[in-house]
């Protein structure tokens, strides 16, 4: 399935934080209490409130000043560990023709400590109503052709969306571009999620979770290996 | 701007100082984006490292209120390396103009000041002229009198290791700055420069934009696709609102405010309209009578007659030398001498400086009507903090206006570009477009007049007050008396104009009554071929530059460049092939709408006596390298704000604009060098917040990312007061104090000015106490001075001193 895929280019993102709002508005989340705690990141996270975060972070590299942003969101797997953990594609499911990872309410039954935990980027969150929610990648405005709300606002082009194949090959020519002015210019994952990141420096600097660590994939590999040899009662019982 | 937002994109190297546009015109990054994807050079210069510099290839910082004298640092260094673009500074500006033997400048005053008035005598600095009234030149620009030598010899002060001292900016980051952006001076190449409040805003704000329309004038860079000086505008019309004289001192389209002094509409006309004896010089403003008299008949229709002066004795004068800018406003009604006041859309409380003593000031009304979508802080002052209720007189009344979107009209760009929007949803409640409540107003207010009389009551009775249609206010109607009428059949250029058809430009507008134009410089907006602002389309012009002729209206005539005469060479050949403006063909001139069709020079010696000068606005049609017109000086020149840090100015021996204004109420002061308020402060905008957050605050989703009022400051001076990053700290001045919490960053620095470490801090303006509930945000406005500019009197809110100190913590 080739389905759908973001490219967040961060090198052109002026964390304006227009995509920000706009998921809040097309998935008419509340507005979080908050405070100023000494940065404009705000909210401090992600929450079941919300889904996309800016995160911003100021770091020196060789000696000069950087304000690194970071539009922060579900990266939509191309395997998904929390599906996989989930094991149970009424709470958990990819969409077959985007290859959107999609949770439902029934999320509110499955092992919500273990998917969470499973999540090599510190996704889904609990809701008030202990289901599991985070970005959708606005599937119902994709399904009917349109762009997903983040992408529709952002004004400089940091942040694209389009068939699989047409975002790899604008990620190879933007990172080819972007890595005459920064050298350690990379993807994130590129080969593993639909939300590929563009980022200029290491990515460490812009957020803990911004890459899945060497292992991540390979508990994925864990879950799927403990699914082999999982008691058959359990399987018996789901039937 | 000279240019427009799409044509950002076809810089080769973008200035960004004195704004901040990634936070405050987040969509113009679309084109600096575009730009910077063609290899062009983004620089940032800034106190404070931005979401801007955050992008750029160059960021340097520089101490608030010094950029006269980093950029008279780069003037002196185009100058020294020859970087200059030659046959344009020869051709088009006043470089070769002999300057008059009174000029001279010395220990930082011109000459002709006048101590005691805190005024120059202009007339000082007077060009010499030939025995046919037309200015001395040497276009080899030898003549140690020509404006060019004087320019080099003024400047010659502004050297790197003086300027760094003065601005904190290292020496090496100066020069790298200078040597990126004067690299545009080669033929081909176009640097533009993206401003905003951070150079207007200061004593000396109109003469920063002047410096860097010199270097813009020495590069060849203005009427240039990529070039010219580009204004952001703060708000989505200030240029329409700006155009159609929301200021004291014009009347709509630039033309003047009478004075006192100009007793007769002949008087007026005389005062104003600029002679030339020059036969190449276009002298636009040689129409200003036509401009003037046609307004006059907008005003007042039918009963503006050639007998009464076509009702010029019915509008106000303004008595010489005085000025009744936003700031003299306040200072009078704090004084107590106005009874009452329209705040209308504004919010003054919190937007206007030295806020606490504007809501004192409004304690002294009689009366005021709040015209807005929500209450504000200026609505309800009277029960704001530090405010008794009970013993304020002042009588507020609320009118509640749509929104924006509510209403259809048209919104002015900051590119000059007319668009006219239609109404979407309906407006909500009781709330009334600001065009229903103003022709409502003027209804009953003509009413009252004609029936009681009064002091004074033709100017009023006799308005022209036709704007409705079926009782409703009719923007078309408007839009059209701008555009302006034939009000009579006339032949213009061997064609009858026939009565009551819309004018199709300012060509046709005439002095005698026989026209009407509301303002002469949108004549040309709403003709007989349909309202030009509503048109959407969506082709580009011939050059491919993004010019998009006829996607809404431009002013003047739909010039989307102004000055490109000044885009070509001798014979009219674009300089820049790839971005070329205009061209000429042999017969006309192609591309953008051209400043006049006239033919192209030919040579300067022997210039082809049917062409014109570049700068065709100008009297002399040369752009003005040496500006004798301004209150404070033919060229630019550093002094320190009124507040700063340092006891001298290390330029010259005046150390700050002799010729700014100062207030002297007791709500007023002013502190230099006052142990009390050792650091330098500075205000700003967010991307989050809109002007003073009325309409943002309310809305949670943005409170929810910039909730709080804050300060940022340096990690050294953080740890100079002990204060830890998200604390809770006060920030004071000599005017007022507010709480704030402390954002301790990496992107404030230390400078280093005369040797000295002086620490400088910046807060945001967008927060007041109406809103969010609790009332503890508060403007940063209590805290800058009621001073400024004295050519425009913009308020020097972006540079002033102030202290930072922890709370006492509150005992048990």
């Amino acid at each position: 399935m080739p389905g759908k895929s973001f490219l967040i280019d961060t090198s052109l993102c002026t964390a304006c934080r227009g995509c920000q709002v706009a998921c809040k508005q097309w998935n008419s989340l509340p507005a979080e209490k908050t405070m100023n705690r000494g940065t404009y990141q705000n909210p401090a996270d992600l929450s079941f409130k919300t889904y996309k975060l800016v995160r911003f972070n100021e770091v020196v590299v060789d000696g000069k000043l950087k304000w690194l942003f970071f539009p922060d969101q579900c990266r939509h797997c191309m395997e998904p560990p929390c599906e996989m953990t989930a094991d149970d594609p009424r709470a958990i499911f990819r969409d077959s023709a985007t290859g959107a990872v999609l949770y439902t309410t029934n999320t509110k039954q499955a092992d919500r400590e273990a998917i969470v935990d499973s999540c090599p980027y510190n996704i889904p969150r609990v809701s008030k109503k202990r289901t599991l929610t985070k970005c959708n990648m606005c599937i119902g405005r994709v399904k009917n052709g349109q762009l997903p709300a983040c992408v529709k606002t952002c004004p400089t082009g940091a942040m694209n969306f389009g068939d699989r194949e047409e975002m790899l090959k604008l990620a190879k020519r933007r990172l080819s571009k972007v890595k005459k002015t920064h050298r350690n210019a990379r993807l994130l994952n590129p080969d593993d999620v639909r939300v590929i990141y563009l980022v200029t420096e290491d990515p460490k600097f812009y957020h803990k979770f911004a890459v899945a660590s060497n292992s991540a994939f390979d508990i994925t590999r864990t879950v799927a290996l403990k699914r082999l040899v999982r008691p058959l009662t359990n399987l018996t019982a789901r039937v | 701007m000279t240019n427009h937002w799409i044509d950002i994109g076809n810089s080769d190297c973008i200035l960004v100082m004195g704004s901040n546009a990634a936070e405050n015109h987040p969509i113009s990054f679309k084109y600096v984006v575009k730009a910077m994807e063609n290899g062009a050079k983004l620089i940032s210069v800034d106190p404070r490292f931005t979401r801007t510099s955050s992008k750029a290839d160059i960021y340097a910082p520089l101490r608030s209120g010094t950029d006269i004298a980093f950029l008279g640092g780069m003037i002196k260094y185009i100058l020294d390396k020859n970087l200059y673009n030659k046959d344009y500074v020869r051709a088009y500006t006043n470089a070769p103009f002999i300057v008059g033997k009174a000029y001279s400048f010395k220990d930082g005053l011109f000459s002709g000041y006048n101590r005691r008035a805190r005024k120059y005598n202009k007339s000082k600095w007077a060009f010499e002229m030939d025995e046919k009234g037309v200015p001395k030149m040497d276009r080899s620009l030898k003549d140690p009198m020509c404006v060019f030598q004087q320019l080099k010899e003024h400047y010659s002060r502004y050297n790197t290791k003086l300027v760094s001292e003065i601005t904190g900016t290292s020496e090496a980051d100066l020069l790298k700055i200078y040597k990126t952006y004067s690299a545009t001076g080669k033929k081909g190449k176009a640097a533009t420069i993206m401003y905003a409040m951070g150079w207007t805003q200061h004593t000396v704000g109109t003469q920063n934009i002047r410096t860097m329309a010199m270097i813009q004038l020495l590069l060849g860079n203005i009427g240039m696709a990529g070039g010219g000086v580009n204004a952001l505008r703060g708000e989505s019309n200030v240029q329409g609102s700006t155009d159609h004289c929301l200021l004291w001192h014009i009347w709509p389209g630039y033309l003047k405010t009478p004075r006192a002094s100009n007793v007769s509409l002949a008087a007026y006309n005389k005062k104003w309209t600029p002679k030339s004896k020059d036969p190449i010089s276009a002298n636009w403003w040689q129409n200003y009578p036509k401009y003037s008299v046609s307004m006059l008949k907008s005003f007042f229709g039918k009963l503006a007659t050639r007998r009464n002066n076509f009702g010029y004795d019915w509008l106000p004068k303004v008595d010489d030398g005085k000025a009744y800018s936003w700031l003299d406003l306040f200072d009078e009604m704090y004084k107590g001498t106005i009874g009452g006041f329209f705040a209308w859309g504004m919010n003054p409380a919190c937007s206007g400086a030295n806020a606490g003593k504007n809501r004192m000031a409004m304690a002294n009304l009689d009366w005021m009507v709040n015209v807005n979508i929500f209450d504000n802080e200026t609505g309800s002052f009277w029960r704001g903090p530090g405010m008794s209720p009970s013993t304020v007189k002042t009588e507020v009344f609320m009118l509640p206006a749509c929104v924006s979107v509510e209403k259809e009209g048209s919104i002015t760009n900051s590119g000059r570009w007319m668009q006219w929007r239609y109404e979407g949803p309906r407006p909500r409640g009781k709330s009334k477009s600001d065009g229903d409540i103003i022709m409502k107003l003027g209804l009953k207010l003509k009413g009252l007049y004609k029936k009681e009389g009064g002091v004074f009551p033709k100017p009023i009775v006799n308005l022209k007050w036709d704007y409705t249609t079926k009782g409703k206010y009719d923007p078309h109607k408007v839009a059209k008396e701008i555009n302006g009428y034939f009000l009579k059949n006339v032949t213009v250029k061997g064609k009858l104009c026939k009565k009551g058809t819309l004018v199709p430009s300012f060509a046709w507008l005439q002095a005698d009554g026989s026209t009407s134009s509301g303002n002469w410089l949108y004549c040309n907006s709403y003709t007989e071929k349909g309202n030009m602002a509503a048109r959407r389309g969506q082709t580009d012009a011939v050059n491919k530059i993004g010019l998009y002729p006829n996607f809404s209206w431009c002013w003047p005539v739909n010039r989307r460049i102004i000055y490109n005469r000044a885009s070509v060479d001798l014979k009219g050949n674009p300089l820049d092939r790839k971005h070329w403006v205009i061209k000429w063909n042999g017969k006309k001139w192609i591309g953008d709408v051209p400043d006049g069709g006239w033919p192209p020079l030919g040579s300067l010696e022997n210039p082809n006596p049917k062409s014109k000068w570049a700068f065709i606005m100008r009297k002399h049609g040369h752009a003005q390298i040496f500006g004798p017109g301004r209150a404070d000086g033919p060229f630019p020149e550093h002094y320190e704000p009124l507040e700063c840090p340092i006891e001298k100015n290390l330029m010259n021996k005046q150390r700050m604009n002799p010729v700014a204004p100062i207030y002297k109420t007791d709500a007023d002061a002013y502190k230099t060098c006052d142990p009390r308020y050792p650091f330098v402060g500075t205000t700003y905008r967010v991307v989050e917040h809109w002007q003073t957050g009325l309409m943002t605050r309310p809305q949670s989703w943005l409170l929810e990312m910039q909730p709080q009022v804050f300060v940022e400051m340096s990690e050294e001076l953080a740890r100079l007061k002990r204060i830890k990053n998200g604390e809770r700290v006060l920030v004071t001045s000599a005017r007022g104090a507010l709480k704030c919490t402390a954002i301790v960053t990496k992107r404030f620095k230390p400078f280093k000015i005369g040797g000295n470490i002086v620490h400088q801090v910046g807060l945001p303006w967008c927060f007041g106490w109406r809103w969010p509930k609790n009332g503890r945000e508060e403007s940063a406005n209590l805290l800058t001075p009621a001073t400024g500019d004295p050519n425009t009197r913009i308020p020097e809110t972006k540079a002033f001193m102030c202290n930072v100190s922890k709370l006492r913590r509150r005992r048990r």
